[in-house]
């Protein structure tokens, strides 16, 4: 383990905690500009943070242990799984602990905390989110999965920073099988961070709502960190694309110069990641709740074609 | 004579008699003996004409006793039933059981006159919440309107769903948005919705009740606040009304800028609707480009009128405000203007696909229910009934200028855009000839309150449908009862019977298509 590489595990999960709101106030500002309107600009996710972090917490009476430490537990795994998807160097440590179907599982937490907060205090919209996001996890998971394992498969491992080392610095090969994998990324990606078509996040409708309604009842700080671990979800599942499916320019291991170059072409990579979103949030309105399996399953399709097409083409 | 009136003296022979007090004289307004009140309605269902309003109106001071009224209406023809519930035994028999429509009429009157629906099937109270004594009845003259409520503890049957599976959703009254307070509570099994109730009565603050201590002047105001977003057709409503008893006419020109003020008003809320339907479905560009141009309808507004939302422009006997020559051509440049950016919205909503799936066929309100209930206004036109009162009471200008109603058949979510989006195209074109066409002369007559004891009914088409309003002087010439029925006291109920079997997620884009008043029902 050498100075570099911790220096650049470290620079990644600094780069999750603070970066993360400025890729939401990003997307938020494109969203404005699409909509005709003026918006706070990207700073505007940070001071909310700090608001939220400013105000009291009010609990429900009947909250129990689980509604109380989901908060740190959702934050917590947010930034463990920072430090383990190769978005600046792989060389990281961190990312020997875990492959990507500990990558997914450690997602799955984040989900199983948050659905028992929602359903613990007993209202009738945190339930609802809940029995909602796991109908939604049991297609969104397989797909995901199925996706990352096309990848997989032409890495020869599952292990991160391999596949994104393989693809990023090896020999670069037109791979039909991961444009099938890259279209059911994108749709697990909506669906993960909770974006138009499949939620809304911007919706006051208590009844439309998913992941909004199972943290409804949360305030203060609580909410804070649940918000900003929700910034960090969706810079997470961007790198995470940008990662396995356009990792050039990415620092090899040893290549301590190589950093900020990676790190320059990350910025501009989440820069185009984030008008795409935009696009696709601006264009289309939100789903009927039961069209969510076809649109599941049509990424679960894909993703399986993905697989295919790697046994019979390549 | 008109064919409702006919049909009912034939069938109630010597015992219907008609009435010489109600103004305009070409409604008429039969008394029956109180057993025969369910036979006349008995007689107008199969006449299949609609119940437009049901009420009561405390008449000790005045002849004695209670008046029940309902109002009936087939085509153009009109009619007012009246029988008179005697002081010491203050009960009438209910038409719940042939109007539908009527059972929340008469939990109304029962909770806040104190008249009984014998006979009637729900009796729990409306608007009046169970927490207030059960004979304090505010609407009575025997109550004094500072009286503080003594709270008793109460028990409101909720209508139940029960079964493997089944459970409830209390909605509201606060809502996340900035929106009225109102009261729904779901039965679903999953996300499919099996039962719908609505409860109101959050926005009760009394109004019927503070007609009758202000003065005929005053009550255009005060009319103009019964719900914010119709300001306009509601004063107009009750001017008319008044007017019509004090057998005032205002100047035509004052007639045409109530026109213009009214279509002005149907403009800007159909334009909110619209945008506000897509943003429940999460296509928020639309919803921020229609607030941009309704922003730019109420700041002409600002400009020719001195106020966004045209509240207290419209007094009896008059308008307060003309519109000069220029002020003419800037409208016809914004109508100009505000045509052509509003075609480039409607097709972007017609022709997105992702919109289109969210909006049709969710909610369907059919148009047998439809007409079961009484709906009006842009509910009922969605659900394929040619029911508008500017074609069926044509008062000036709307005589010359006619409107062409748009009707869908669909009954659906995407209907009731279509409606609204084709409303706004006629307003636009009707603005126009009217602009183009304005009389000159005075915009304001003399009004003398009305004589005693006289009454005056009024239709005008607001922007969400029919509005009612009917006045009832004193003995000394004071306002006795006014009678307010916004369209949403009908179509509320519309939107419980639309729901079924949508799921829970759809719940607030029907609402929306729908947006009833709250206030305006709640009164």
């Amino acid at each position: 383990m050498t100075a570099y590489s911790i220096g650049s595990e470290i620079l990644q999960i600094l780069l999750l905690l603070f970066a993360a709101p400025a890729f939401t106030g990003w997307v938020r500002t494109v969203k404005c500009r699409m909509q005709g309107r003026t918006y706070a600009g990207i700073c505007q996710p940070y001071r909310n943070i700090r608001k939220l972090f400013a105000k009291e917490v009010i609990l429900a009476e009947n909250a129990s242990w689980i509604f109380r430490s989901t908060p740190y537990i959702v934050f917590g795994v947010t930034v463990l799984i920072g430090g383990i998807i190769p978005f600046i160097s792989v060389d990281l440590p961190f990312a020997a602990t875990a492959d990507v179907i500990a990558l997914v599982m450690l997602f799955a937490i984040i989900r199983f905390f948050t659905a028992l907060a929602g359903m613990d205090i007993g209202t009738a919209f945190g339930g609802m989110g809940s029995s909602r996001e796991m109908t939604i996890s049991s297609l969104a998971e397989p797909a995901m999965l199925m996706a990352v394992f096309t990848v997989s498969l032409a890495a020869n491992s599952t292990s991160l920073t391999h596949m994104v080392d393989v693809i990023g610095h090896g020999e670069f090969i037109l791979r039909p099988s991961l444009a099938f994998a890259v279209l059911a990324f994108i749709m697990v990606h909506l669906t993960e961070t909770g974006r138009v078509p499949v939620d809304n996040p911007a919706t006051h409708l208590e009844l439309t709502m998913i992941h909004e309604a199972m943290i409804l009842e949360y305030s203060g700080r609580h909410l804070a960190l649940i918000e900003w671990a929700g910034m960090m979800k969706l810079f997470l599942f961007s790198v995470l694309g940008i990662s396995i499916f356009c990792p050039w320019g990415i620092a090899a291991s040893g290549d301590p110069a190589g950093l900020f170059l990676s790190l320059l072409l990350l910025v501009l990579k989440l820069a185009v990641l984030g008008v795409v979103v935009v696009l696709i949030e601006t264009g289309l309105a939100k789903m009927r709740l039961f069209r969510l399996t076809e649109f599941l399953g049509t990424a679960f399709l894909l993703a399986t074609l993905g697989m295919l097409s790697f046994f019979i083409l390549e | 004579m008109n064919a409702l009136h006919e049909r009912l003296v034939a069938q109630l022979g010597e015992a219907a008699m008609q009435l010489e007090d109600l103004r305009p004289a070409d409604v008429p307004l039969l008394l029956v003996p109180r057993e025969q009140f369910n036979e006349a309605a008995r007689t107008m269902k199969y006449q299949e004409a609609r119940l437009v309003a049901e009420w009561a109106s405390d008449e000790t001071l005045l002849a004695g006793g209670y008046g029940i009224y309902a109002c009936f209406s087939k085509g153009s023809d009109f009619l007012v039933v009246k029988c008179v519930a005697p002081e010491d035994d203050p009960a009438f028999p209910t038409i719940t059981r042939k109007y539908a429509a009527a059972y929340r009429f008469e939990r109304q009157m029962h909770s806040l006159m104190g008249v009984t629906p014998l006979g009637s099937p729900d009796l729990r109270p409306w608007i009046k919440f169970e927490d207030w004594p059960e004979d304090a009845w505010p609407l009575r003259k025997t109550f004094d309107s500072r009286t503080r409520m003594p709270r008793v503890p109460g028990d409101y049957r909720w209508i139940r769903a029960e079964g493997e599976g089944v459970y409830e959703i209390p909605v509201g009254p606060v809502h996340a948005g900035i929106i009225e307070p109102g009261h729904f509570r779901f039965q679903a099994m999953g996300e499919e919705i099996l039962n719908l109730e609505e409860r109101l009565g959050y926005v009760h603050k009394g109004i019927e009740k503070r007609f009758e201590a202000l003065s005929w002047e005053d009550g255009a105001r005060l009319a103009g606040r019964v719900s914010g977003d119709t300001t306009v057709a509601h004063s107009c409503c009750y001017c008319q009304a008044v007017e019509s008893m004090a057998e005032c006419t205002p100047p035509e020109r004052a007639l045409w800028l109530r026109a213009i003020m009214l279509e002005r008003e149907r403009i800007a809320n159909h334009l909110g609707d619209i945008g506000a339907i897509c943003n429940d479905v999460a296509f928020a560009f639309l919803f921020f480009q229609c607030n941009i141009l309704k922003e730019q309808i109420v700041r002409t507004n600002f400009q020719l009128f001195q106020q966004r939302f045209l509240k207290d422009k419209i007094v009896p006997g008059g308008v307060t405000v003309d519109l000069s020559d220029e002020g003419i051509d800037c409208m016809l440049r914004e109508l100009e203007e505000f045509s052509k950016k509003f075609e480039q919205l409607i097709v972007i909503y017609d022709n997105n696909a992702s919109l289109e799936d969210r909006v049709r066929e969710t909610g369907i309100f059919s148009m047998e229910k439809a007409k079961d209930l009484g709906t009006v206004g842009i509910v009922a036109r969605a659900s394929g009934l040619d029911l508008d009162i500017r074609l069926q009471r044509p008062a000036a200008p709307y005589d010359i200028i006619v409107p062409r109603v748009s009707v869908q058949q669909a009954g659906d979510v995407n209907a009731r855009v279509w409606v609204r989006i084709d409303e706004i195209r006629e307003s636009v074109r009707l603005l126009r000839e009217m602009l183009y066409n304005l009389p000159t002369g005075e915009i304001c007559a003399e009004f003398i309150p009305p004589l005693s004891q006289a009454s005056g009914l009024a239709f005008v088409e607001g922007w969400r449908g029919e509005i009612m309003y009917w006045v009832q002087a004193g003995k000394a010439g004071e306002v006795n009862r006014c009678m307010v029925r916004d369209p949403s006291s009908l179509n509320w109920l519309g939107l419980e019977q639309s729901i079924h079997g949508n799921i829970v997620p759809d719940f607030p884009v029907c609402n929306k298509s729908f947006n009833q008043s709250y206030s305006g029902n709640d009164l």
